[in-house]
């Protein structure tokens, strides 16, 4: 991503090597992501021993002796914990980024297509709920709703929205003024289909990215509210909440938390990586630099 | 100079501390349930009188816009109100917990700024060769990895395994300075992980930018040694952009400190705002969350400021969004 500014041209062949390379890296993080997203959301007819279901006699078992990474204290496989933790992390991160994506596109459009006092007024609402730091924001909504899945995937939304209208507005003060929206307005179309059929789809782009690049952010917060016990309520497994509940268990079974976070930094290395890749694709500054 | 800090004052810095407040005001006011029952927490048995009595005396009985008015004419004076659970003033917790988050955030940054910028440049200088690729590997770990995971591990190798550092636990400045900076090192390491990351990268493009410039091919052309072109010529303009980046990440780690004074039990701001949440002592919340949201924005308003002064283009300019 840091190659905007190359000190010499590199040739052709060399472009293309690199573009290749770039992409092999983005290949794998897909690949894994993939069969990660794939065992979570199929979990639930893996087989695998209960999730929360607590066994005493199996406690704090290593790994192989009970399943592929032992058990925890309640004698809970940390396996068939970490593939539902991690189904819940995709499904809060996906609602939360799509709630997010839908919000700050309406936004978006509206403030950046109308203009006046609805962007005046839309875009400070945004300044102020970015320049809130975002786990503040989520700890205030989170103190007042309680809580639970639901009030994470609000607060997350609300995190990420003004990324997304900010983006969308930017978008959409570039395409207003082309020639065939213009021609659109003397034709008599209604602002909203004016919108939707001629304004939504050319900034489209920049909004899968950013719904790539939100991903990580997303499960990242996730991860700690549930740390921090204002995501997921005991005994549901989240990889956030594993990391916290097993520390006093760390020092006699660190796989109890040695998995998990592996598990966590993996996915989130692999979405920054598959983001990335996505965001240098569709920016065509940087992709005729490479 | 000063006009171009008037204007940031006045577009940017207090609307949006005015916004915050009402979103604040908003939130605490639209919880489910009357707010003397919040107040109060469930399953008080209360007589009527008593009920209005506390009435009056948090002014609940005024309208919503009054309430909100004396608030923040009292948040302006510096008065957050009282804290449920302990019974001080909201102020003078945050002001006893302050110098902890503040060591905590002042050693992240001076860390990462000694560890990063080196950092960059040395990838910079060898841009595509294995100290590039090492350094790079470092920043994306640094990016990805959330900090209180980086937290874990680290009690997990180096308190858990290794025995060298203490686990968790904070000793004050007071009880030596040695023991008070060993009880910080992992937080620091967690707390400047995201930030030296950051301005690493920063570091490396805008050094790369720089190194592209005609005036330094110039300086080359002359036979100045690389040692001067880099340190006495790249480094001085490709120090701009770094300046934003860290101003930036330095608010965001504010919030950051909330989950590693939790992680490392150290008693500062963050632990105290997460306190409130889960005794749900609202006046804390509400004080908490405006303090750190207030000094986020005082920071991104310092760095206008140090970036007008480093870079008279902007100041001149006007407004750059």
């Amino acid at each position: 991503m840091n190659e905007l500014a190359l000190p010499k041209a590199p040739s052709r062949g060399k472009t293309l090597r690199r573009l290749a390379s770039r992409n092999k890296v983005a290949c794998a993080a897909a690949c894994i992501l993939l069969v990660i997203v794939v065992l979570s959301l199929l979990a639930p007819w893996l087989h695998l021993p209960d999730p929360v279901a607590m066994a005493p006699v199996d406690r704090l078992k290593p790994p192989g002796e009970a399943g592929l990474m032992g058990t925890d204290k309640f004698g809970r496989s940390i396996f068939s914990r970490i593939l539902f933790g991690t189904r819940i992390s995709l499904v809060v991160g996906v609602a939360a980024v799509l709630v997010a994506a839908a919000c700050g596109t309406v936004i978006g459009l509206i403030a950046g297509y109308l203009g006046h006092w609805q962007e005046y007024i839309t875009m400070r609402v945004m300044d102020v709920l970015f320049s809130f730091p975002s786990i503040i924001l989520a700890i205030l909504i989170v103190s007042i709703i309680g809580a639970g899945f639901g009030s994470i995937v609000l607060a997350i939304a609300l995190v990420q929205t003004p990324i997304f209208a900010r983006i969308v507005r930017g978008s959409t003060l570039s395409v207003k003024n082309i020639e065939y929206v213009h021609a659109a307005e003397a034709s008599g179309a209604t602002t909203g289909l004016i919108l939707r059929r001629h304004i939504l789809p050319n900034v489209a782009a920049p909004i899968l990215v950013q719904l790539a690049l939100s991903m990580s952010g997303a499960i990242t917060m996730e991860a700690a509210l549930s740390y921090l016990g204002l995501g997921a309520v005991p005994p549901t497994p989240s990889l956030g909440s594993m990391l916290n509940e097993n520390r006093s268990s760390m020092e006699i079974a660190p796989w109890t938390v040695l998995y998990p976070g592996i598990a966590l930094a993996v996915i989130v290395l692999c979405i920054n990586m598959f983001g990335d890749a996505v965001r240098d694709y569709m920016d065509p500054r940087i992709r005729k630099n490479m | 100079m000063f006009s171009f800090l008037a204007r940031r004052l006045i577009t940017v810095f207090l609307p949006t501390l005015f916004g915050m407040s009402i979103l604040v005001f908003g939130a605490m006011h639209a919880i489910p349930g009357s707010y003397v029952d919040v107040l109060l927490g469930v399953g008080q048995d209360i007589t009527p009188e008593q009920r209005q009595q506390i009435v009056a005396q948090y002014g609940l009985d005024k309208s919503i816009p009054l309430q909100y008015l004396t608030w923040l004419g009292n948040v302006v004076r510096g008065d957050f109100g009282t804290s449920l659970k302990s019974g001080n003033t909201v102020t003078s917790e945050i002001l006893s917990r302050l110098p902890v988050t503040l060591e905590l955030a002042v050693l992240a940054t001076i860390v990462s700024l000694v560890l990063a910028i080196p950092s960059g440049i040395l990838a910079a200088l060898h841009r595509g060769r294995w100290p590039d690729t090492v350094l790079r590997l470092f920043a994306l770990i640094g990016l990805s990895v959330p900090n209180f995971l980086i937290a874990t591990m680290l009690v997990l190798f180096i308190s858990t395994k290794w025995r060298v550092l203490p686990t968790t636990g904070f000793v004050p400045v007071g009880d030596g300075l040695w023991p008070n900076l060993r009880s910080l090192i992992l937080p620091v390491i967690s707390l400047g992980a995201l930030l030296a990351a950051s301005i690493m990268r920063m570091m490396r493009s805008s050094m790369l930018e720089e190194l592209g410039k005609e005036y330094l091919t110039v300086a080359r052309a002359k036979g100045l040694q690389q040692r001067r072109i880099v340190l006495g010529h790249a480094l001085r303009n490709s120090l701009i952009p770094v300046i934003t980046v860290v101003g930036i990440q330095t608010g965001y780690m504010l919030g950051g400190t909330v989950i590693v004074e939790q992680v490392f039990a150290i008693p500062g701001i963050g632990r105290l705002a997460l306190d409130a949440v889960n005794q749900r002592d609202y006046p804390m919340v509400m004080g908490t969350v405006m303090f750190i949201a207030a000094a986020f924005v005082l920071m991104n308003l310092v760095t206008d400021i140090v970036y007008g002064f480093v870079d008279p283009r902007i100041r001149v300019g006007g407004d750059h969004e």
